[in-house]
């Protein structure tokens, strides 16, 4: 294994954890703390740290304290999400229909094919135009009485690119009075405001540790008057909607690491997508006949690099580069660890041939100037070194 | 002093608890889980507790909550329908004060160890130099609660405390937002906790009553129409009664549920100039009023105050109104306040 220093540009996948984050669960971890549902002083005490977590939270997504619900983490948001809103109220177990964008998190999908072996849940995929854009009209076309849920991610986790949320939200509401809309904004929220960005959303789900908090905690935010039925059940904690002990310290820790995502966030996207548009700039031009998976001109989230990068295997190039100290990703992973066809580039129409050689960059708060330097030094002959044609 | 306050999760007791907090008092908070079911009203669902511990939180105090579902059960919801059952109109706010706050809450109190109970009442007990304690109205006029405390007698009294009484809502609103709780602006809990909008009185009991049609008749005798359920019909009501040959419109004077019949007259014929209490419901503050003697009698929790003078027969307390009143339905409490000084409330009971 070689000793080289790490130049990590996987920010998409997970964050580092932030010291700001540590120092806070830390102290946390430190008191005496009950179980949140407790009398005593300890179980108050934690009641409390519990409590103030989410009044942060919630004012950093511009929703009140008790649409906020703490989960384990942005999957068990998106389950809770799709589950959650077809099993609500007088919905159930009369006939329903989910809709999703084609390039939705598996989070979302997976869920959505699984509530779809249900005799009574259709699910139907909105289709998306070549840059990932989910089709407004088809979205209109699709939206009825029987529509339960519509799952549209605020930013892919893949491309990085952002969905019109609003128009999204307009269309439904048009055709809909009962229709619930969610949005997976766990890519999205390290450097976008909720508050304005998913502001039409029912339901709005987001993970600790794609910010610079910890893995194992996450938020679905679910707007006041929405049904949900729970997933888990048990002693009715978050107002029955997610039964079990709530963890505390990892509140603790997701809603320090939105706080200071929030007050950097400006500076933060400006630093980081100057970062990406730089390595975007000296690797297109470096590699012959890389291209940028998203078209210019479509926004994205401003640490996403995806690439095209024909005549070259990604999973061959991934490993590579992580000998170079080169950390990248090549979108979704199996349950084996193995890569998959991205239904995300599917659905975009990015022919296979381009998207075996797809590669995805993301750069975060922590990214350097030296990083972006070492990966123009280092990805350009990795990538010639594998060329399978010329 | 320990205090223990009872907090809803409303503004009122937010704010009741903080100024028990910035009188230096050790203060604990409770709230009751009184009712299981759904509810909507702003008090008593699980929100309203959450809203409760988060201003308690906020406070730095400890906060707990007590479940009281059974003996509110009991004394406030199983009344509530049986009241019903016989054509009677029942207040379920002034029995869960009489039976769950000020009686069973407050002996909790006692036994752990705290020196008063204080709730966000609008509302003032005072006492004159080691005199009897007094039990007022709440300086805002308009939000005034001694109706529903009327029951509270000398032992209550000397261990309750409303630390909003002095103070108008707007005041109070104001306080709870320079503090920065975030009760500070939820309006105020309208209607009875465990009636949900939606479903309403008729929906509640539906499932536990039998509903039965019955006519109408006028003082005559003479059929002048049909209700569905003779239950949901309260004396003094207007609403679904229609008019009389005349014009004017129609107003229940007596349910009677065993014979299945409604008399209705006009507002002359229903309106009445005496009302009875049952001996068995008389509370007083601190000594009974004489017989003969003149009061102001309330007989809603907003309802203007009527000069009175009151009585005695068999059944018990007679309170004769100086001018004919709008009916008082059996079942509802009618509050006495001294004639000589009209804030202050004499005693208080039932409508036979």
């Amino acid at each position: 294994m070689s000793d080289c220093p790490t130049t990590y540009l996987d920010h998409g996948a997970t964050t580092p954890l932030r010291p700001e984050v540590a120092d806070a669960m830390a102290a946390a971890r430190a008191l005496p703390l009950g179980n949140p549902t407790g009398s005593h002083r300890p179980a108050q005490r934690a009641r409390r740290l519990l409590e103030e977590a989410r009044d942060e939270v919630a004012a950093s997504m511009g929703r009140q304290p008790g649409e906020i619900v703490f989960t384990s983490g942005g999957t068990e948001s998106a389950n809770l999400a799709v589950f959650g809103a077809l099993g609500a109220g007088c919905r159930a177990p009369r006939s329903a229909s989910l809709l999703s964008s084609a390039v939705e998190h598996p989070a979302v999908r997976e869920s959505c094919r699984a509530a779809a072996q249900s005799a009574s849940v259709t699910w139907h995929e909105l289709p998306v135009d070549g840059s990932g854009l989910v089709d407004l009209h088809a979205l209109e076309a699709a939206v009825d009485g029987a529509t339960a849920l519509v799952a549209v991610m605020l930013a892919n986790n893949e491309t990085g690119v952002l969905q019109p949320l609003d128009r999204v939200v307009e269309t439904v509401r048009r055709a809909s009075d009962t229709a619930v809309v969610f949005t997976d904004a766990v890519q999205a929220a390290s450097f976008l405001d909720l508050a304005e960005s998913a502001a039409g959303a029912d339901l709005v789900a987001l993970s600790a540790h794609k910010l610079g908090g910890p893995v194992g905690v996450g938020v679905l935010a679910v707007r006041a008057g929405v049904a949900l039925a729970p997933r888990q059940h048990g002693g009715g904690q978050e107002r029955e909607r997610r039964s079990g002990t709530q963890d505390v310290v990892g509140a603790v820790g997701l809603a320090t690491a939105l706080h200071l995502a929030a007050a950097e966030r400006v500076e933060v996207a400006q630093r980081v997508a100057a970062l990406r548009d730089r390595l975007a700039g000296g690797l297109v031009a470096s590699i012959a006949g890389a291209c940028r998976t998203v078209p210019p001109g479509v926004a994205t989230l401003p640490g996403h690099l995806h690439l095209c990068l024909p005549g070259v295997e990604r999973e061959e190039l991934l490993v590579a580069l992580d000998a170079h100290g080169i950390c990248a990703s090549g979108g979704s992973s199996c349950a084996s660890g193995a890569l998959e066809a991205s239904h995300v580039l599917a659905a975009m129409g990015v022919p296979d041939r381009l998207a075996r050689g797809s590669i995805r960059f993301t750069m975060g708060r922590d990214t350097t100037a030296a990083d972006i330097d070492r990966a123009l030094a280092v990805v350009p002959p990795v990538v010639a070194s594998l060329r399978h044609d010329p | 002093m320990r205090v223990l306050v009872a907090m809803s999760g409303g503004v009122d007791s937010s704010v009741a608890a903080a100024l028990l907090v910035e009188a230096g008092h050790d203060v604990v908070g409770a709230t009751l889980k009184l009712w299981g079911g759904f509810s909507d009203s702003g008090c008593c669902s699980v929100a309203d507790v959450d809203d409760a511990r988060r201003v308690a939180q906020q406070l730095g105090i400890d906060h707990h909550v007590f479940n009281l579902t059974e003996d509110f059960d009991r004394h406030v919801v199983a009344p509530y329908v049986e009241a019903h059952a016989r054509g009677r109109t029942p207040n379920p706010c002034i029995e869960c004060n009489r039976a769950i706050k000020f009686d069973r809450l407050l002996e909790r109190s006692d036994r752990l160890g705290f020196d008063r109970l204080a709730t966000g009442h609008h509302a003032r007990v005072t006492r004159a130099a080691n005199g009897p304690h007094e039990l007022r109205r709440g300086a805002d006029v308009a939000k005034d609660q001694s109706y529903v405390l009327s029951m509270l007698g000398q032992s209550e009294l000397a261990r309750v405390v409303f630390p909003i009484g002095e103070m108008t809502k707007s005041d109070v609103r104001a306080h709870a937002v320079r503090l920065g709780l975030r009760t500070a602006a939820k309006p105020d809990s309208q209607d009875v906790c465990f009636i949900g909008s939606i479903e309403g009185r008729q929906g509640f009991l539906a499932d536990k009553l039998a509903f039965h049609p019955a006519e109408v008749v006028d003082g005559r005798g003479d059929p002048v129409g049909r209700v569905d359920a003779v239950e949901l019909v309260t004396v003094g009501q207007r609403r679904g009664m229609g008019h009389g040959n005349d014009g004017s419109r129609h107003y229940v004077v007596a349910v009677d549920v065993p014979a299945r019949r409604v008399t209705v007259g006009s507002a002359a014929e229903a309106n009445i100039s005496a009302v009875v209490l049952r001996r068995a419901t008389l509370t007083w503050v601190n000594q009974p009023l004489a017989l003969g003697a003149r009061a102001i009698a309330q007989v809603s929790a907003h309802g203007r105050p009527a000069s009175c003078t009151v009585g005695a027969n068999a059944d018990g307390l007679v309170v004769e109104f100086d001018s004919p009143q709008r009916p008082v339905a059996p079942g509802q409490t009618v509050a006495l306040y001294d004639v000589v000084d009209p804030d202050a409330v004499v005693g208080a009971g039932i409508a036979a």
